[in-house]
């Protein structure tokens, strides 16, 4: 389990204090599909970050399975917005990263790879190299890099933010036919609030400066799910509600600002 | 469709080469119409049957190939010596603020020094054989080396680090299996700017006490107004810049093959 508690982060620039981060307090259970859904600016990659251990809190404190965070590790694995393969490594290589550098046998590494690539639909293009993939294969590549891990929690900094709308739907129809079979721990970050209802069990709507979570909605869609349900009224009903959530925070803001 | 394709990439990869050929072409045909049309006093600028007949008798001489390899030898020695120093220091002065701020002086006050005004005190220090000739060669290259490999290791994107920091990577694996493979595309192409001031440098060493050499080729040249002797000095130099270039990004397609490069 994740747990965030008392968690505020504060940046200086120059004389200025900007708090990004105030009162953060949330946690993912096991096996659970977590999303935070913000408008950008409000914190909710640096809290993203902070759970990867890439970032340091300013006070409170980060736990996964009551170990506390103190750097980055292989326990979490992380998908990153930006494309971050390795490019002078083929397809499989990238994916059999982690678990070399974990030290696991080189016959485990090959049947864990062929796994990943199996179930993300890359065996076809196992031996390229980043640079003759697609944004969408990219992202495939690190999905199932990350997956091949075998990490405790799986975290997705807006991984499809980058992506056609056409791709978005296919990545996430992936991603949730991924996690169905794997049952991994997830925490996803998205702009996109049709993408967070779809995909999670439980979303976490966060407002900005200070970025604060505002309100925590557990999804009642069941799984299976397809984009059909996109057009359900219950659907519809928790999109309505966040959406006019997040407008009139947007709304008071910029009134004080 | 495939051989359609096929046939256009053909078409563009040989597109270049004519460009290349058609260069050489207009050098040549615009050197023998000044020379051999007498536009130019063969003093300043012999003719190309001149230069080929001053290649004949030097290596009748028995001096064009072992001046040749001397050459040869002294820019390796010490190129090769300044990329052994230079790549580590450059790569631990990227990754650390301290190691940067303790070489980061010395190596930029050296580096600003013009080499010619070095040699005097080269050859105080080391005399006149062939160990003063690399030292020149590596004082040249070896401090702009290192700041130019320290440049290319910063480059390497910050997130394709924190990547392999969530997949678990630590300590000497970093630069091992990280920022080393990362920055080696563009390691190879310092190198490579690098290998043309070696030659400069190596010129500018033999030039002065000297007896052996290609800068001592054409310096002694000079001296009895052999023009053509001048230019085969300067061909076989010329000729050995364009193959080690050559040379290097051969060898960067062939080692990097994953690497995207602007117009490839």
């Amino acid at each position: 389990m994740l747990r965030v508690e008392k968690l505020n982060k504060v940046f200086a620039t120059g004389g200025d204090k900007v708090f990004a981060l105030q009162d953060i307090n949330m946690t993912v259970d096991p096996q659970e599909f977590a999303a935070i859904v913000g408008p950008s600016g409000c914190g909710k990659t640096t809290l993203l970050r902070m759970a990867a251990g890439l970032e340091t809190p300013t006070t409170g404190k980060i736990t996964l399975n009551n170990r506390a965070i103190s750097g980055p590790g292989a326990d979490r694995g992380m998908v990153f917005q930006a494309y971050t393969l390795f490019p002078w490594l083929t397809v499989e290589d990238n994916v059999a990263f982690g678990p070399r550098q974990c030290g696991v046998p080189e016959t485990e590494v090959k049947s864990i790879v062929d796994h990943y690539l199996n179930v993300t639909g890359l065996t076809r293009f196992r031996k390229l190299y980043p640079k003759a993939l697609s944004g969408g294969m990219k992202q495939r590549v690190a999905i199932a890099r990350a997956l091949a891990n075998t990490p405790e929690i799986l975290l997705m900094d807006e991984p499809f933010g980058a992506l056609d709308a056409q791709t978005r739907v296919v990545m996430q129809e992936l991603l949730l036919r991924v996690w169905e079979e794997d049952q991994k721990t997830v925490l996803f970050i998205t702009h996109d609030i049709d993408e967070a209802i779809f995909l999670a069990d439980t979303i976490h709507v966060m407002t900005r400066q200070p970025g604060t979570i505002r309100k925590t909605f557990k999804v009642p869609l069941s799984r299976p799910r397809d984009h059909s349900i996109l057009l359900t009224p219950d659907f519809i009903a928790l999109k309505k509600e966040i959406v006019e959530l997040i407008w009139t925070e947007s709304m008071q803001a910029a009134e004080e600002a | 469709m495939e051989s359609n394709s096929k046939s256009w990439s053909d078409l563009i990869r040989l597109q270049p080469r004519a460009y290349m050929a058609m260069s050489i072409v207009i050098i040549i045909g615009f050197w023998c119409l000044l020379s051999f049309g007498r536009w130019v006093n063969p003093i300043y600028l012999p003719s190309p049957w001149a230069v080929m007949k001053a290649f004949v008798s030097l290596q009748e001489e028995g001096v064009l190939v072992p001046y040749t390899l001397i050459s040869l030898y002294r820019v390796l020695a010490g190129f090769l010596v300044a990329a052994a120093l230079a790549i580590p220091l450059g790569i631990v002065m990227a990754t650390s603020k301290r190691a940067e701020a303790f070489f980061e002086p010395f190596i930029d006050f050296v580096r600003y020094l013009p080499v010619t005004a070095l040699i005097p005190l080269m050859i105080l220090y080391f005399g006149i054989e062939d160990f003063e000739k690399i030292a020149v060669i590596f004082v040249g290259t070896f401090f702009q080396l290192v700041l130019m490999v320290k440049d290319t290791v910063s480059g390497v994107p910050g997130e394709l680090l924190n990547a392999a920091y969530t997949l678990g990577t630590r300590g000497t694996a970093v630069y091992t299996r990280v920022l080393l493979p990362a920055s080696m595309p563009g390691i190879m192409d310092n190198l490579r700017i690098c290998m043309g001031w070696a030659w400069t440098y190596l010129v500018v060493a033999e030039l002065v006490a000297a007896n052996s050499g290609l800068g001592f080729l054409i310096l002694r040249s000079q001296r009895f107004l052999q023009t053509d002797r001048i230019f085969a000095g300067l061909l076989v130099i010329g000729i050995l810049g364009v193959l080690t270039d050559y040379l290097f990004k051969a060898l960067s397609k062939m080692l990097f093959p994953w690497y995207e490069r602007l117009g490839n």
